[in-house]
């Protein structure tokens, strides 16, 4: 009896494995799950961290120390009314939000979690996440447009020309990346950064880590570059006219978005999943000194835990200041240090994998 | 194979029926956005044709840069369709003229066998799986190509400084700031401690 069932379990795995696409789709929801879980919690985390700066104590209501609170939230935000102004375009008012989301998960496809644990091990990974990450400004845009408001399209004109400039500056960050690991694979990014702590690029890359982290801040319109939905200004930029279901995946984008940003600092300049004690002879062959997916994971919360930071200690810029440090700061000092980052290869001071 | 060729026949057709869209719908920003969808769907043909690197540098440029710009223009733009139509029947002979020259220059150049049609090109062999697109154009742009590539480099360049050039002004009479002298004020140029004795409390 229980050998039989044993029998139609590995048989049945076997065949789920042996078709390509059921697996394919397996894989998908084995990495967006997780995610989503993510999302709702990092939503609890922000309002606890933020809390915690500004000596609150967050939410607490809801569940054991509120840990129930996203998917209060969630069924909420599901259950209210969805409301459609009127004039607006009611297509590409239900299109937008979707345009928005769909990036921000798609682009974990190339997301290595270590060196197997990868949806598709592509060539040209690192282009795939540019053009992902370019298309989710036409959610934004389009939500705005839509909208048939003013406010809508005053935040929705900002974050386009907000997110195109500074595109520009993560995508010189990344070319410093691709110089030194030589290949725009992701997987072959973190190889080339083997060797411990000091052999990540954000060392040798030091002021183009900070500036794509800074980057992704305002491609992500969060805190302090947050004009786009500037509430003293605009009341909530493009999505004002959204309620309900549909602004909830406004929500889910920003913060997939987030965390994406955050694993892909992880992978380019903090050496994925990779230990930073590699070679540290006192620990040896222990699970610290190996790489694994929970470096990975660790490292991404920490620069998740960076983006609340961020949002809990600085001011809100004004935006013309935006666009005149993406233009005439970022854009020259990614520039300068790319090249750099070819004499750091050419000359051989900056070796992969070693 | 028959994989392959549903997809390409899926994006093909959407790749033509929005294209159709662009120069037939009335609303510019409709237009803009079906132009998008050409793209996306031009993107992913070349994609079936192995050019990953030229695919996904098409969505980067057109679709993540130029069209967003694009779209942000025609927004803005309160563009009356009424004025823009007046010409229209006045134009139309000089428009047809010029159509069918260009109709006939196309089916030119597709009729003659010699230049153009299936037999004349192969189908390529697969590239092996370890091929790099990427690697591969780069070789070929800066040593085989590196002058054409450097000149078309400087082309863009003057485009840039053109471009700046004709929409720089200087205005007169509206306050801006200037970072640099921002970032050079010093305390002693703004406050002044003055020193002074202390007054006598009134009728003391």
């Amino acid at each position: 009896m229980f050998d039989t069932v044993i029998n139609l379990l590995e048989t049945g795995f076997a065949w789920i494995q042996s078709n390509y696409i059921i697996w394919t789709l397996l894989k998908i929801v084995v990495i967006t799950l997780p995610l989503i879980t993510a999302v709702a919690f990092y939503t609890y985390f922000e309002r606890k961290v933020i809390g915690a700066m500004q000596i609150r104590i967050g939410p607490n209501r809801v569940g054991p120390l509120g840990l129930i609170q996203p998917f209060a939230d969630v069924f909420k935000l599901l259950l209210k009314e969805l409301i459609l102004p009127a004039k607006a375009n009611r297509f590409l008012f239900v299109l937008a939000p979707v345009i928005t989301l769909a990036p921000a998960f798609a682009a974990w496809a190339v997301i290595p979690f270590n060196d197997f644990l990868v949806l598709a091990d592509v060539d040209a990974g690192l282009l795939y996440i540019l053009a992902l990450t370019s298309l989710g400004v036409y959610g934004v845009i389009i939500a705005g447009w839509a909208s048939n408001s003013k406010y809508a399209f005053l935040g929705a004109m900002r974050s386009a020309a907000q997110s195109v400039s500074y595109e520009i500056s993560m995508g010189l960050s990344l070319v410093g990346v691709l110089i030194l690991a030589g290949t725009l694979n992701l997987r072959e990014i973190v190889l080339a950064q083997q060797g411990g702590v000091f052999d990540w690029y954000w060392l040798p890359l030091l002021p183009l880590f900070v500036i794509y982290m800074i980057s992704g801040l305002a491609e992500t319109n969060r805190a302090p570059f947050d004009v786009a939905e500037g509430e003293s200004e605009i009341v909530a930029g493009f999505h004002v006219e959204y309620s309900g279901a549909a602004f909830s995946v406004f929500f889910l984008a920003e913060y997939a978005n987030m965390i994406l940003i955050s694993g892909l600092t992880a992978i380019l300049f903090a050496g994925g999943w990779l230990s930073p004690f590699e070679g540290v002879p006192v620990l040896g062959d222990t699970f610290l000194a190996e790489g694994s997916i929970l470096w990975f994971l660790a490292k991404t919360v920490v620069f998740m835990f960076m983006f609340l930071w961020y949002r809990a200690t600085f001011p809100r810029y004004r935006y013309d200041q935006i666009m005149r440090l993406g233009w005439k700061v970022f854009i020259p000092i990614t520039l300068v240090w790319v090249m750099f980052a070819a004499v750091l290869t050419v000359f051989g001071i900056v070796v992969k994998g070693a | 194979m028959i994989v392959q060729q549903i997809i390409f026949y899926a994006f093909a057709l959407v790749m033509v029926l929005a294209a159709t869209m662009v120069i037939t719908v009335r609303n510019p920003v409709y237009a803009a956005l079906y132009l998008v969808l050409t793209f996306f769907s031009a993107a992913a043909i070349w994609m079936l044709l192995e050019a990953e690197f030229l695919a996904i540098i098409l969505v980067v440029v057109y679709v993540g840069a130029v069209m967003v710009l694009f779209l942000f223009v025609v927004m803005m733009l309160d563009i009356n369709m009424v004025p823009l139509k007046e010409g229209f029947i006045r134009n139309l002979p000089v428009a047809l003229l010029v159509a069918a020259a260009m109709a006939v220059e196309l089916l030119m150049v597709i009729w003659s066998k010699s230049r153009f049609g299936v037999d004349l090109f192969p189908v390529p062999p697969p590239t092996p799986a370890g091929h790099s697109n990427t690697q591969a154009l780069g070789e070929l742009l800066y040593t085989n190509y590196l002058l054409p590539f450097e000149v078309a480099g400087v082309v863009l360049l003057v485009a840039i400084i053109a471009a700046i050039a004709l929409t720089l002004r200087k205005r007169t009479g509206i306050k801006i700031q200037d970072p640099a002298r921002q970032v050079r004020a010093r305390r002693d140029e703004s406050v002044r401690l003055v020193k002074m004795k202390s007054e006598k409390p009134q009728g003391g």
